[in-house]
């Protein structure tokens, strides 16, 4: 098992109350509330633009509702953001590398902004999500599925406890699919939380709780 | 263990500074636009020393603004595009901090190598070398203010498509006081005047621009992400 077991502050409960945007005139979000506490994953599903990512944005803090609140540890994210964001890490549907920058590089810029990784550590969360290989490379020479491990490397080397994930297993062959099933059981098993946006079902060896978003 | 502020902000700096290396035409291009401009004044106009010497502070000047903006544009984009903007965001480090190592990364890649290229430049538009130290320290303030103004720019259009024009109408009327001030300091380090006054300003207008524009420039970046 690599490093990526132990997890700083397994925290408890993420919430979200009555969560409201706009997009210009369309009404997204409408008064959404949500709550995951440790060990549980919430799986977020819904047709396409129903404001699946949308929310997701909204709880990573990239977002401002217009109205709701959410909240980390029973205080907003607004509030205790250094905190919020040091527990959390995001994959958006991109992978968000650096074509100029190798596979190892983009890990090591990306999770040392938020704690101090060796090379061995980033290396063996390559090595777990199936890209050890592809470490020295520039993400440039990467296909989608291969960026996408990548991405999730940098989600584990993060060693965050609340996982916030878009479309984690689009462009993944069968093993990287089963990999992320994986990956996400084991940060369940150790307390983590996570959120994930998924339009097929999810097959965990647990139960689940599932969210969906209607237009 | 958790990442200091100036620990991330050294690490942001030097992955910015990769990125360049890893790029050199993006690296190379204001610095050759820098010297194509200002040596094609002494091939176009009269090869008269006094001629060129009355010109050569706007010329260099006009060609440092010129340059400086060619690579403000990208200062965002990149990290915009590909999403690593976002993870930035979320690093539990404070947005202006990031703005703040971008932007110290971005002068030492264009303005400060435009600086030390300024001497082979001065020399072909005639300026004295007794002139250089007055040149060389109003355009390290004046490029260093640039990259600062060019911040709160980038960061206001770095969603647009075509961005590049909005933000040379957003940064260069705001760098005319620069452009009046850095070329009346070489002016008169030219003309063996004390150019102390001018390189106050300039040295003033830098110091009041980098308190400001990474607030500036996080806030428009946070409009923008959303």
């Amino acid at each position: 098992m690599n490093g990526a077991a132990k997890m700083p502050e397994p925290a408890a409960l993420l919430t979200a109350e009555k969560i409201h945007v706009w997009r210009g005139e369309r009404h997204v979000l409408r008064g959404v509330s949500l709550k995951v506490e440790s060990g549980r994953l919430l799986h977020l599903f819904g047709p396409n633009g129903t404001g699946k990512t949308t929310l997701l944005r909204v709880i990573a803090g990239l977002l401002r509702p217009e109205q709701g609140r959410v909240c980390w540890d029973g205080r907003p994210i607004g509030e205790a953001r250094e905190q919020y964001q040091s527990a959390m890490a995001y994959a958006s549907h991109e992978a968000a590398l650096k074509a100029d920058l190798t596979a190892l590089e983009n890990l090591r810029y990306a999770v040392g902004m938020k704690r101090r990784a060796s090379e061995t550590e980033l290396r063996a969360a390559l090595e777990e999500t199936g890209v050890g290989g592809c470490a020295d490379l520039p993400a440039r020479v990467l296909s989608a599925g291969q960026k996408r491990r990548v991405a999730m490397a940098r989600v584990l080397a993060m060693r965050a406890s609340l996982w916030l994930l878009d479309e984690p297993y689009a462009n993944l062959d069968t093993s990287g699919g089963a990999l992320v099933s994986r990956l996400l059981e084991e940060h369940l098993d150790r307390g983590g939380l996570a959120l994930v946006i998924a339009h097929h079902a999810l097959e965990l060896g647990r139960s689940i709780d599932r969210l969906e978003l209607s237009p | 263990m958790s990442v200091g502020v100036l620990e991330a902000m050294s690490l942001v700096v030097r992955r910015e500074m990769r990125l360049a290396f890893r790029r050199p035409d993006q690296l190379l291009q204001p610095l050759v636009f820098f010297l194509i401009v200002t040596t094609l004044f002494p091939l176009s106009l009269s090869p008269e020393l006094s001629l060129l010497r009355d010109m050569a502070p706007g010329v260099l000047w006009v060609a440092a603004l010129l340059s400086s903006l060619l690579s403000l544009e990208t200062l965002f984009k990149g990290d915009a595009e590909d999403g690593t903007l976002e993870q930035l965001t979320l690093s539990a480090q404070p947005l202006v901090a990031i703005v703040i190592a971008k932007t110290i990364a971005h002068w030492l890649l264009s303005g400060a190598a435009l600086v030390l290229m300024s001497p082979l430049v001065a020399t072909a538009l005639a300026i004295p070398v007794g002139a250089f130290p007055t040149m060389l320290a109003s355009l390290a303030l004046g490029t260093l203010t640039l990259s600062w103004l060019g911040a709160i720019g980038a960061g206001l259009t770095v969603g647009l498509r075509r961005g590049s024009v909005l933000l040379s109408l957003i940064v260069l009327p705001l760098a005319m006081p620069l452009l009046i001030f850095g070329a009346s300091a070489t002016d008169r380090a030219i003309g063996g005047e004390g150019s102390a006054g001018a390189l106050y300003f300039l040295a003033a207008l830098c110091v009041f621009t980098c308190t400001l524009a990474p607030f500036a420039a996080a806030a428009a970046l946070r409009i923008t992400l959303e």
